[in-house]
């Protein structure tokens, strides 16, 4: 997998991509960016967890107009992976509200993105229906 | 035990386009309006806290001084997202009840007209090869890839949310606080926008994020606001009328949100909103069910939704039931937002947090015209900045000092 860069540091694409989060050794809060110390309790010790590749759709939106660039629309959403909230886009979807809805049950998918002018491809992450 | 402190002068100016003015034009016409409803000059003033987040300028209130008197008083420049004008205030108040001035000018804000879509920004052209950056160790742009960063989109979230929890809600329910709010600016000459929609005009507007259309948005115009605060003490030396017009501050809180499992993903506006309603009633002695008119942070429809159970103005987990009986609307039990909130009235940021306080005085001054809430005697305002820092202040008419 040399060839191919995560989008984010916490998508990892070895084997069954997934995403990770930085957890808290004293309080277990979790985070997905780098913390200099724990938001919840002040704590600088971080171990790695794995986040569930499933779970289900707690809030969204459509995006129909967003910054200059940014292909719409597009479904934006919170989804609760086995008690921890991660944001990611649904794809796989019709972006309606007939077909997107509170509480459907979605799983983790790669979205390739292309490749640099070195040849490596960029992969991002999205959830889709389950 | 500080003393009280009371607003003696008030003023705002009209929001909407101004083309012809600059954020000290506005300002200052704000800041006079606030000296002569006050019935005092600049030279009585001992502090200016002041907030212009478009602006600039790093030193704002040092450049308003210019326009309005240099008097050498400390200026407090202030920032804090859509919460700088409660801020602005409460630092005024702070400096009053510090015992370090009796008169404090708060001042707030912004030209936004025609600003466009906030929290976003243009994706740049991708570089000849990835690179990891930030503290997400991020080769691109997250914004449409991973979520969305616009305000409009962030807070549709915010209200689905409610109804993930709850149920109830769906794309019309949060249009008719829309419908609401445009309904109430019909009789507020200072809004920016004063033409009543119907439900189908607001539904088959412009979808910006689902559910919010555009007039389910904060409307972006240009306004200032201003306030003088006064000491207790001060005040009982001043003119019956002037004490007849003072408005006592009975609560004036600001908080920060507190960890929550998902505000590192979605911002959290409702945790220090609960936390900043519950502070505030404990030290104005009053409760919910007391407040006969409340101005709060309506940057979207489906925000208003979630800040009706966020200020115990309904029972947990009722906003739904709670807008549905009519309760909200002005001739309901708990009217918000009769300016016509920041969906209607509109949102130069700066200032909102100083507009919403100024239309809850014109009602306990029972001086709000053909919108007067009658018999107005207790009011709640309240702000979100989006990171967070909420606002909240609530004001008691001026003969309920003997019993208050």
């Amino acid at each position: 997998m040399a060839d191919t860069i995560p989008l984010v540091d916490y998508l990892v694409l070895d084997g069954d991509p997934h995403l990770i989060a930085h957890e808290c050794e004293n309080c277990s809060a979790r985070f997905f960016d780098r913390r200099t110390a724990c938001a919840s309790c002040s704590g600088t010790s971080f171990r790695t967890v794995g986040i569930p590749r499933e779970g289900t759709v707690r809030t969204f939106t459509i995006v129909s107009l967003a910054a200059p660039g940014v292909p719409v629309p597009f479904v934006a959403a919170v989804v609760d992976c086995g008690g921890t909230s991660v944001r990611g886009n649904l794809v796989n979807v019709d972006p309606d509200p007939d077909h997107v809805t509170l509480g459907m049950k979605v799983r983790l998918t790669v979205v390739p993105m292309g490749a640099d002018a070195t040849g490596v491809a960029a992969v991002g992450y999205g959830f889709e229906p389950a | 035990m500080a003393e009280d402190v009371w607003i003696l002068g008030v003023s705002m100016t009209k929001f909407g386009k101004h083309p012809d003015e600059d954020n000290f034009d506005l300002a200052a016409q704000a800041a006079f309006g606030a000296l002569t409803d006050a019935g005092i000059g600049m030279k009585d003033v001992g502090v200016l806290a002041a907030g212009c987040l478009t602006g600039g300028n790093s030193a704002f209130g040092q450049q308003l001084q210019k326009q309005i008197g240099q008097t050498g008083i400390p200026v407090y420049n202030v920032a804090n997202a859509c919460a700088t004008g409660a801020t602005a205030l409460r630092v005024a108040i702070m400096a009053v009840k510090a015992g370090e001035t009796d008169y404090g000018m708060a001042v707030g804000v912004e030209k936004l007209s025609g600003a466009g879509l906030l929290g976003a920004t243009a994706r740049k052209k991708q570089g000849d090869t990835w690179a990891a950056e930030g503290r997400f160790g991020a080769i691109a742009p997250l914004d449409g890839r991973i979520g969305t960063e616009s305000m409009p989109g962030v807070f549709a979230q915010i209200g689905l949310e409610y109804g993930s929890k709850y149920g109830g809600v769906d794309f019309e329910l949060f249009a008719r606080i829309a419908e609401k709010n445009h309904a109430h600016s019909t009789l507020n000459p200072l809004a920016a926008y004063t033409k009543r929609l119907t439900l189908d005009q607001i539904m088959n507007d412009v979808m910006i994020a689902y559910p919010n259309t555009r007039p389910m948005c904060s409307a972006n115009c240009d306004g200032a606001a201003a306030a003088i605060v006064v000491s207790d003490s001060k005040l009982k030396t001043l003119s019956l009328e002037q004490q007849r017009r003072a408005v006592k501050i009975s609560a004036s809180v600001l908080t920060s949100d507190p960890w929550q499992e998902a505000c590192q993903v979605l911002p959290d506006v409702n945790t220090l909103t609960r936390q900043a309603a519950g502070q505030a009633y404990e030290a104005a002695g009053v409760g919910p069910e007391d407040l006969d008119l409340v101005e709060l942070h309506d940057c979207f429809a489906t925000a208003e939704l979630v800040h009706y159970d966020n200020l115990e103005l309904c029972e947990p987990g009722g906003a739904v039931d709670f807008f549905n009986s009519g309760a909200t609307w002005r001739d309901g039990k708990t009217p918000v937002n009769v300016s016509g909130g920041l969906e209607s009235k509109g949102h130069p940021i700066a200032a909102t947090g100083i507009a919403n306080v100024w239309e809850i005085c014109q009602h306990l001054r029972d001086e709000a015209g053909a919108r007067q809430i009658e018999g107005a005697r207790v009011g709640l305002a309240h702000v979100i900045g989006l990171g967070s820092a909420c606002g909240v202040h609530v004001l008691k008419k001026a003969y309920l000092r003997c019993s208050a």
